[in-house]
């Protein structure tokens, strides 16, 4: 009885663990059988460096340059936001917060995570984008800037509990070591903690990077959705993401059009399936340089 | 044993009643109903509140485009075509091949307001100006008898019906410039527009509020009266196209989108009422 049990639960479970699965097969093959036909009908160069994207017009343009460099513009933005403040927060929490603030600010930055997006879109379209756009005298605030904005505000619990997590796993060992050789505090931090977490931190960017290059909500609000190849960050530019969002309820099923926004997803998978891959690797040799195993 | 087969009596007789009440589902009336994305949301309103009223009749919609929608009619896969513009003397020609005669029914009417930002000056253009703006002939206000201010375009996205509409009925099928910021919806087009001093944008004319200022088109202001009336020039016809002279079902759906709640529903849903 015991047994038959046992086997019930792990069959349970195993089917549980392995669901995740099934659904990255179904998703990825819905993709590739979707996405492909636009490579054959427009031609893979064609469609990746195309600079125009009419894709209702009479005849269509479907090339998504603009759009990738849109997404990638505004990724690298949330970058130079969310690294200095999240591994900045990381830091100071792990490093000089005393006990009680950081059981106060640790909390309240990974609320930050759990602001729905359309609320970041919100919040960007009504303050932060004419805030922007008096204090630079632009034409218009809904721009790459805006974007890299508060998609790097959205990143920063990402980045920052992440990075927080691979500065409290250097051994205390290692601080112990440097302070006994006679390093100061700032000599500890800058050439022997950090160094030691570093592979983690950029696993932590990697990450973030990640979370933005997939944002949907808040790009198709606040970037303005201009399909132009962008030249500065104060400018439109309009995302892989929030051009599928935008038009995949209004393409016609089975068209090319409709194929195009599958391609669009694949290439965003694939973009986002490199970065989590190039975070693992390196999040690997982290393990390892601490000698943590595995 | 007699458990088992007192049980399976009752599952026959549960099958039996369960056949008789099936039957009459079998035989429910259905409407398909396919077309132009610019109707699609009049159809699917007056469906949805169709259905609420016979539970017997289930009518389903399907987008696709004004084209579509007449060829599945030409085709006699639907029972109604939306579109938003007349019928083709070509689609005509092929319906009569197939024994169909196309015949046309006004349902609403479809205006759009050009809006610019409340302290801009301009307050009227030519359908021309608003071309030569969107196409990027003119970028800038003084072009127009305004300040000198960049104009900064405000449009939808290319697969939206609105969009449909404008580029059909201001720019001729010509391409937008680039550069255009591309909005996912009515309000939010307003919304920019509002908070950008050199925008233009466009919208339903069901979508005018005061925080926008709507221009008057080759001198006739965006009102309801004026697109019922005929003189305001960024407005048409839209049509629910039929197998002869509706009948049965196929007449009591049109008759209710035509009545004094299949109306309201039209200006719900961002339309103008015939009436």
């Amino acid at each position: 009885m015991y047994r038959i049990k046992e086997k019930i639960y792990k069959g349970i479970f195993s089917f549980l663990a392995f669901a995740s699965l099934i659904f990255l097969v179904g998703i990825t093959t819905t993709l590739f059988l979707e996405g492909l036909p636009v490579f054959k009908e427009v031609g893979f160069f064609d469609f990746i460096f195309g600079k125009s994207w009419y894709p209702t017009y009479e005849p269509p343009e479907f090339g998504i340059l603009p759009l990738i460099l849109g997404s990638l513009w505004v990724t690298f933005g949330a970058v130079l936001f969310c690294v200095p403040i999240g591994v900045g927060s990381a830091l100071f929490i792990n490093e000089l917060a005393s006990k009680r603030v950081k059981a106060v600010l640790k909390p309240i930055i990974e609320i930050l995570a759990g602001i729905p997006s359309i609320v970041y879109g919100f919040f960007g379209m009504v303050i932060v984008a004419p805030f922007i756009q008096r204090l630079l005298g632009l034409p218009v605030g809904l721009t790459a800037f805006t974007g890299s904005l508060m998609l790097g505000i959205m990143a920063t619990p990402t980045v920052c509990s992440i990075s927080e997590d691979a500065l409290s796993f250097v051994p205390r060992s290692f601080r112990e070591a440097s302070l006994a050789v006679g390093a100061n505090r700032w000599q500890t931090l800058t050439k022997v903690i950090f160094p030691a977490a570093a592979s983690g931190i950029s696993t932590s960017i990697i990450l973030g990077m990640s979370r933005a290059v997939g944002e949907t909500m808040t790009v198709l609000m606040v970037t303005g959705g201009a399909a132009v190849i962008p030249h500065t960050f104060f400018q439109p530019v309009r995302p892989m993401t929030s051009t599928i969002a935008a038009e995949m309820g209004e393409a016609v099923m089975g068209g090319t059009h409709y194929n195009s926004l599958f391609a669009i997803g694949l290439i965003l998978f694939l973009i986002t399936l490199v970065f989590n891959v190039i975070a693992e690797l390196i999040s690997r040799r982290f393990r390892k340089k601490l000698g943590l195993g595995r | 044993m007699t458990k088992s087969k007192l049980g399976l009596t009752v599952l026959a007789a549960l099958l039996c009643v369960g056949m008789i009440f099936t039957v009459p589902t079998f035989a429910a009336k259905n409407l398909t109903i396919k077309g132009s994305t610019t109707v699609l949301p009049i159809s699917q309103a007056c469906a949805e509140a169709f259905m609420n009223m016979h539970s017997d009749v289930n009518i389903s919609v399907q987008g696709g485009g004004s084209g579509v929608g007449i060829a599945s009619l030409i085709d006699g896969t639907c029972d109604i075509a939306d579109a938003s513009r007349p019928i083709k003397d070509k689609e005509v020609a092929k319906a009569k091949e197939n024994g169909i005669e196309a015949y046309e029914n006004v349902v609403a009417l479809d205006g759009i307001a050009v809006i610019v930002h409340p302290s801009n000056p301009v307050d009227a253009l030519s359908l021309d100006q608003i071309k030569k703006i969107y196409t990027g002939e003119i970028s800038n206000w003084k072009d127009v008898g305004g300040k000198n201010m960049k104009i900064t375009i405000i449009s939808r996205d290319s697969a939206s019906g609105t969009f449909e509409t404008f580029n059909d009925l201001a720019l001729d099928d010509e391409k937008v410039r680039p550069d255009a910021l591309l909005q996912a919806s009515n309000q939010a087009v307003a919304q920019t527009v509002s908070r950008t001093n050199g925008a233009i944008g466009y919208v339903g004319l069901g979508y005018l509020s005061s925080s926008v200022k709507g221009v008057a088109v080759d001198g006739v202001e965006p009102t309801n009266e004026n697109v019922v009336n005929g003189s305001y020039k960024l407005a048409r016809k839209l049509f629910m196209y039929t197998d002869g002279a509706p009948q049965g079902l196929v007449k009591a759906f049109i008759d209710y989108v035509m009545s004094e709640e299949g109306q309201e529903l039209v200006e719900k849903t961002g339309y103008i009422p015939l009436k």
